[in-house]
């Protein structure tokens, strides 16, 4: 395997890429975006996304913030060859709601909401609240690494060139 | 924050290699052997770190405070640190130099005395600063190989990964795009892990 530095470095455009498909999947084909039928599971673009396009040694940055935000700049900016390098998404699963922000080179989550837990009474509740959040973000955890788990099959196939660049680039110049 | 905070930030890891003898007295040990020193008596040290309980983060004792709830470890990660504004040094430096020219009856110091100068007034304010505290908190599957740690910061994953190997002599691998595709736990099937490695960038625009 790689130097886990020069790993990060070279393949850092596979999470951006990612991130770029991702809302291009919200935004085309969400029902197609798990792969288990059998949970009530969808994700959806939350308040805030940012796009980034390197031209030689600068960075150009669009933020987009806000709950009823136009999305229309980000679609303009993915034109002129920009990527999604960050995105605050919602997670819905049988009728409970997480908030987080996935960043593309890290895939690391942040501003992490779980849905509501009762609050700690005694110290006695403290293995009970430890275990009840755990599993609230682990199911978090599990829908960034299956929905980049099917990216990264996708990534590695002939699809992707065949099927899925054609199809993002219609979206994003239509 | 911490994994009862109403907002949290993760990174993710993979744990490589296992465990020699019997899991947790070996956790057990490494979280004891590796714990957090009380920094405030130890007056000439900027920063130290090292594990300490969900429960008192602040006054930790693995004999007495639990560290597995159900088929997980929790525990922490602590940082201390001495942050002296660097105003409060040129004050102190500034006041120093001039008492010592007015003993000494000199215009100048040279530069070797303006340097010792300056490490004997960090060594004073050390000493009298309190470290400041901060705690992150670790989850770790030792069945699953998982291990979530509570903070994005650069400095607090790096010390955690040094200081995870020297506590349980056990590799920790960050998951980002690259890794994950590796460990995350959906991983490629071997053949497509050539075709990963030979990936190039996508260009969407036309």
């Amino acid at each position: 395997m790689l130097d886990i530095s020069v790993a990060y470095n070279r393949y850092k455009f596979i999470g951006n890429e990612f991130l770029t498909w991702l809302w291009f999947m919200i935004d085309n084909e969400p029902n197609r975006l798990f792969t288990t039928p059998d949970e009530n599971r969808e994700i959806q673009i939350g308040s805030r996304i940012v796009i980034e396009k390197g031209i030689e040694n600068t960075v150009e940055k669009i933020t987009i913030k806000g709950d009823d935000a136009g999305l229309e700049e980000g679609i303009m900016a993915l034109r002129k060859g920009a990527l999604v390098t960050e995105i605050h998404l919602v997670y819905k699963e049988n009728e409970l709601t997480w908030a987080f922000t996935v960043k593309g080179e890290s895939l690391n989550l942040s501003n992490l909401k779980l849905p509501e837990t009762g609050p700690m009474e005694s110290k006695e509740d403290l293995e009970a609240a430890v275990l009840d959040r755990i599993y609230l973000y682990e199911k978090a955890l599990i829908a960034v690494q299956s929905l980049f788990g099917r990216f990264i099959q996708l990534r590695v196939s002939n699809d992707w060139r065949q099927q899925v660049i054609p199809a993002i680039k219609k979206w994003i110049a239509a | 924050m911490g994994l009862l905070s109403s907002s949290v930030s993760i990174t993710r890891y993979f744990v490589k290699g296992e465990i020699n003898g019997p899991t947790i007295e070996t956790v057990h040990g490494g979280l004891q052997k590796f714990a957090i020193s009380k920094l405030d008596n130890d007056e000439s040290v900027e920063t130290i770190s090292g594990w300490t309980s969900l429960e008192h983060p602040y006054n930790a004792d693995f004999d007495r405070d639990t560290y597995l709830f159900g088929n997980y470890f929790v525990f922490c990660l602590r940082m201390d640190k001495k942050s002296i504004s660097s105003r409060i040094v040129k004050k102190h430096v500034t006041l120093e130099i001039n008492k010592r020219l007015a003993e000494s009856k000199r215009e100048y110091l040279s530069k070797n005395e303006k340097k010792a100068v300056k490490e004997d007034v960090l060594l004073l304010l050390a000493k009298r600063i309190p470290a400041t505290p901060n705690v992150y908190d670790v989850v770790w599957d030792y069945e699953k190989r998982s291990l979530w740690f509570f903070s994005n910061l650069k400095a607090a994953n790096e010390e955690l990964e040094t200081l995870f190997t020297k506590a349980f002599n056990l590799h920790l691998i960050r998951l980002f795009p690259y890794t994950s595709a590796l460990y995350g736990g959906t991983e490629l099937p071997d053949e497509k892990m050539d075709q990963l490695g030979n990936l190039s960038a996508t260009f969407f625009m036309e």
